[in-house]
């Protein structure tokens, strides 16, 4: 593996971290990368092409930045830019101004659409509206059915007059919905419709037909994020078949980049408005252009990192730890300090969840249990300050005492110390110039590989890279931002009490 | 070619006397091959006839690579966005085309039709598997066959048009209807199930635990004394640890009463670079022995099976071409690499 976007524009910049301006040989090095992270998340080939084309122009046009460098300067340039296409028409759903709003979904088969009318109808409901369901796929085994389950669960009405599995037409029934949501004053109606495929002319007809009937609001294209290198074709097929008018974005909840989205969004013009990330029916929300653009480049949201980390990391303080460490003076409280430093910069899962690379340990961040901070607080201040200072003397009573007072067990109170000692013992290390192993800390498995797993080695010595990933960031940040981080020393600052572990 | 040579039990026109058969039995009309003629110490084991599934083929499900994009013999190098685009993947594909140059090099090829035979090679021989058949021949009955895979890549439809594809071979089918979770999944599976005339197995309540339903399954094929139990599980997405987890069970469940011949993992062809993720993943807690790669009736090529081949060593093993209950065939790679460089 090649390792994410991130790490390689590292790499490919290694030797021109220095320079201010831009080449078009470094643009071209930076874009090579770009393209392959792009077709790697499944942006279509041609999407990727004129992509980039795009940006190595502005790029070459663009006015240089002295606060960033070379590649920073491209990847912003290029998460601009993709912001820009998948939400530059950035919009909401619109509303019939004479209701019913009618809504028709469209998609291939298996995208997704029987659940998604599902939660859009819970979505609709939750804001005043009184949605209505028309099942108007008939094709699918049971579909119908599946539609009334769904409508159940939500608490909507479902239109379905029509039994299904072969039997019906389509066109009337959905034509027949929108008389019937009339009369009963509804005011907005979800057309479900069959799976079809692009290529299938006398289904697309069908499509056509359905949408000629009903004089729909939205006919939303439905994609699942996983489609690789066809949602160009598909998102085509149903765009100059039965016209779309925006995009719906499902299984965002899987581990896929979801570089579709890029290519139906260039493609198709239309805006994306809504995505779908859950087996539940309130897995739903509107989508996010920035955030989608981190997905695809695997990029986690370096920017914002760098400014919270930036913002945060007291730098004064972190030399004060660095001087206590080399005397060896690490206390408990010192390491309840640093926990609340890394506490002010947000939420530790929405940090991790930041980094650069994180997509690969998405589901590890999923268990991580933050309350282990809080727990572990807990122990810390059910001590007493000579405690603190002296875990030595934590005898038997004392420690049994420290629990009780947490609402801990003594089971607890003693890994707590153990991994103190650990990390105290590490941090020296560090403080030395070494490299230090890293305990790992519960409930979080995996993340020892994490943070020890890339570049320890060939890192040693003076640019020496945290093991901790939040603490690795600050530096990558302070470097990136041109810092001159002085020698080890903010380093050995870093939180080594094992959270991200 | 025939049909394919399955074994399955023998149904004489008594009912019921398939149980008291003596094992050595007379060999029928079909050919009898002689190492699976039942061993003498297993009493009650069952009379194997070996029976003729009809052979079907894929080819019109194919499209070709150069339908869009006429294949220039002079520019190889266009060879390589070619198979991107049929999301064969960066790296695949360009050691697709490093090969195919290498080959057309040491054989002086040069013309269109040379140059997309090689192609055609080098995409056949790393997809060509001994073991792509499926499961059905080792005598062990009930076969148990898994399927799994993703949300809505077509897992019921597989399950429907293989269940129909064996009963009209005359095997007695079961499916188990695992796929608790999803609304009305029981009842679309029951549609099949009907349609092919199988025998359905589902939950008694609603939500039942899957792994649950999987081993009433198992143990109503084993008393009806059924050829072959497919189970039917939900769709679950392969970063979803607790869903994994309970697959697991099922597939741990089920091996309590009988061995599983097929974990199937079902793959929609127009799934990106994510499918080696999810071959992976099921591989990992399924034990998958072969993919199903559906939906090839669309545009998309499903070009990932070739990562998931090559890396996970997973044979390809049924391809779905429609949403009819005979739109369905067995993989072959030269039939599939031929399609796609026509």
């Amino acid at each position: 593996m090649f390792g994410n976007l991130s790490d390689r524009l590292v790499e490919t910049f290694k030797n021109l971290r220095s320079k201010g301006k831009l080449s078009p040989a470094d643009i071209d090095a930076t874009l090579r990368e770009i393209r392959r992270a792009l077709l790697e998340a499944d942006v279509a080939l041609d999407v990727v092409k004129a992509f980039v084309t795009a940006v190595r122009d502005r790029a070459l046009g663009d006015e240089v930045s002295k606060a960033l460098n070379p590649a920073q300067q491209v990847v912003q340039i290029v998460n601009e830019e993709l912001v820009a296409i998948l939400g530059g028409e950035q919009r909401k759903l619109s509303f019939a101004k004479k209701p019913p709003t009618v809504i028709m979904l469209a998609g291939l088969q298996g995208s997704g659409k029987t659940t998604l009318a599902g939660k859009l109808a819970k979505w609709l409901k939750d804001q005043g509206q009184t949605p209505l369901l028309v099942a108007a796929d008939l094709q699918r085994p049971n579909a119908v059915n599946q539609l009334q389950v769904v409508g159940d669960r939500v608490g909507v009405s479902v239109f379905a007059p029509e039994p299904g599995n072969g039997v019906g037409n389509p066109v009337k029934v959905s034509k027949d919905s929108i008389k019937h949501a009339t009369q009963k004053m509804f005011s907005v109606v979800i057309v479900d419709t069959a799976g079809r495929l692009g290529v299938d002319e006398e289904m697309m007809q069908q499509a056509i037909d359905i949408r000629k009937a009903i004089d729909p609001d939205e006919v939303l294209f439905v994609i699942d994020s996983m489609v690789g290198q066809d949602a160009v074709n598909v998102a085509k097929a149903f765009e100059d078949g039965v016209g779309i008018t925006g995009v719906v974005l499902t299984k965002l909840d899987g581990d896929a980049r979801g570089g579709a989205a890029l290519s139906v969004a260039s493609v198709t013009g239309k805006p994306i408005i809504f995505a779908s990330n859950g087996e539940g029916m309130d897995a739903f929300e509107p989508f996010y252009p920035d955030r989608m653009a981190s997905r695809i480049l695997d990029m986690g949201d370096v920017l914002t990192l760098i400014e919270q980390t930036q913002k945060n990391f007291d730098e004064s303080e972190a030399r004060a730890m660095a001087e206590k460490l080399a005397k060896d003076t690490f206390t408990l409280e010192d390491f309840m300090d640093q926990m609340q430093q890394l506490r002010k910069m947000g939420s530790l899962k929405s940090m991790l969840a930041m980094m650069p690379g994180a997509g690969q340990m998405r589901a590890q961040l999923d268990q991580f249990d933050e309350r282990e901070i809080d727990r572990t607080e807990a122990i810390i201040r059910s001590m007493t300050p000579a405690e603190r200072r002296q875990p030595k003397i934590l005898n038997g009573s004392r420690r049994s005492r420290i629990a009780k007072g947490s609402g801990m067990t003594v089971t607890d109170v003693n890994s707590l110390v153990n991994r103190f000692e650990q990390a105290a013992k590490m941090m020296k290390t560090v403080a030395k110039g070494g490299v230090p192993q890293l305990p790992g800390m519960p409930n979080m498995p995996g993340m020892g590989s994490f943070g020890s797993g890339k570049g320890k080695a060939k890192d040693k010595g003076k640019k020496s890279k945290s093991g901790n990933p939040a603490k690795r960031a600050a530096e990558e940040a302070a470097r990136l931002s041109g810092q001159k981080t002085g020698d080890a020393a903010p380093d050995a600052g870093g939180s080594a009490f094992g959270i991200g572990n | 070619m025939a049909g394919i040579l399955f074994w399955k039990k023998k149904r004489d026109a008594e009912p019921e006397a398939v149980l008291e058969v003596e094992p050595v039995a007379p060999v029928p009309e079909l050919v009898v091959e002689p190492e699976l003629v039942i061993e003498p110490e297993l009493v009650v084991e069952p009379e194997l006839v070996a029976v003729e599934l009809p052979k079907r083929s894929a080819r019109k499900g194919i499209r070709s690579l150069f339908s869009r994009i006429k294949f220039d013999p002079q520019n190889l190098d266009e060879l390589e966005d070619i198979l991107i685009q049929a999301d064969f993947g960066v790296d695949t594909s360009l050691s697709i085309v490093d090969e195919v140059k290498a080959r057309a090099k040491q054989s002086g090829a040069e013309t269109e039709g040379e140059l997309k035979a090689i192609l055609a090679a080098v995409i056949a021989e790393n997809l060509e598997r001994a073991d792509k058949a499926l499961n059905l021949s080792d005598g062990k009955l009930p076969y148990v066959f898994l399927v799994v895979g993703v949300n809505g890549v077509g897992k019921t439809t597989t399950i429907g048009k293989l269940a129909n594809w064996l009963t009209e071979g005359d095997w007695s089918v079961v499916i188990g209807a695992a796929d608790t979770f999803r609304a009305a999944a029981v009842d679309q599976v029951a549609t099949w199930a009907q349609r092919a005339g199988a025998t359905l197995v589902g939950p008694k309540t609603e939500g039942q635990d899957p792994a649950s339903v999987a081993f009433e399954s198992v143990e109503a094929a084993i008393k009806q004394d059924s050829d072959i139990v497919i189970i039917d599980t939900a769709g679950r997405l392969q970063n979803k640890t607790d869903l994994m987890i309970e697959l697991d069970k099922i597939r741990r469940v089920i091996e309590k009463q009988a061995a599983i011949s097929e974990v199937l993992l079902v793959l929609d062809a127009t799934t990106g670079q994510n499918g080696l993720a999810q071959a992976k993943a099921f591989a990992d807690v399924a034990k998958v022995t072969g993919v199903v790669l559906t939906k090839l009736d669309g545009t998309a090529k499903g070009g990932i099976v070739f990562s998931i081949q090559r890396e996970l060593g997973i044979p390809v093993k049924l391809v779905g071409v429609g949403e009819g209950i005979n739109d369905f065939a067995f993989f072959d790679a030269k039939e599939f690499a031929s399609g796609l460089v026509s």
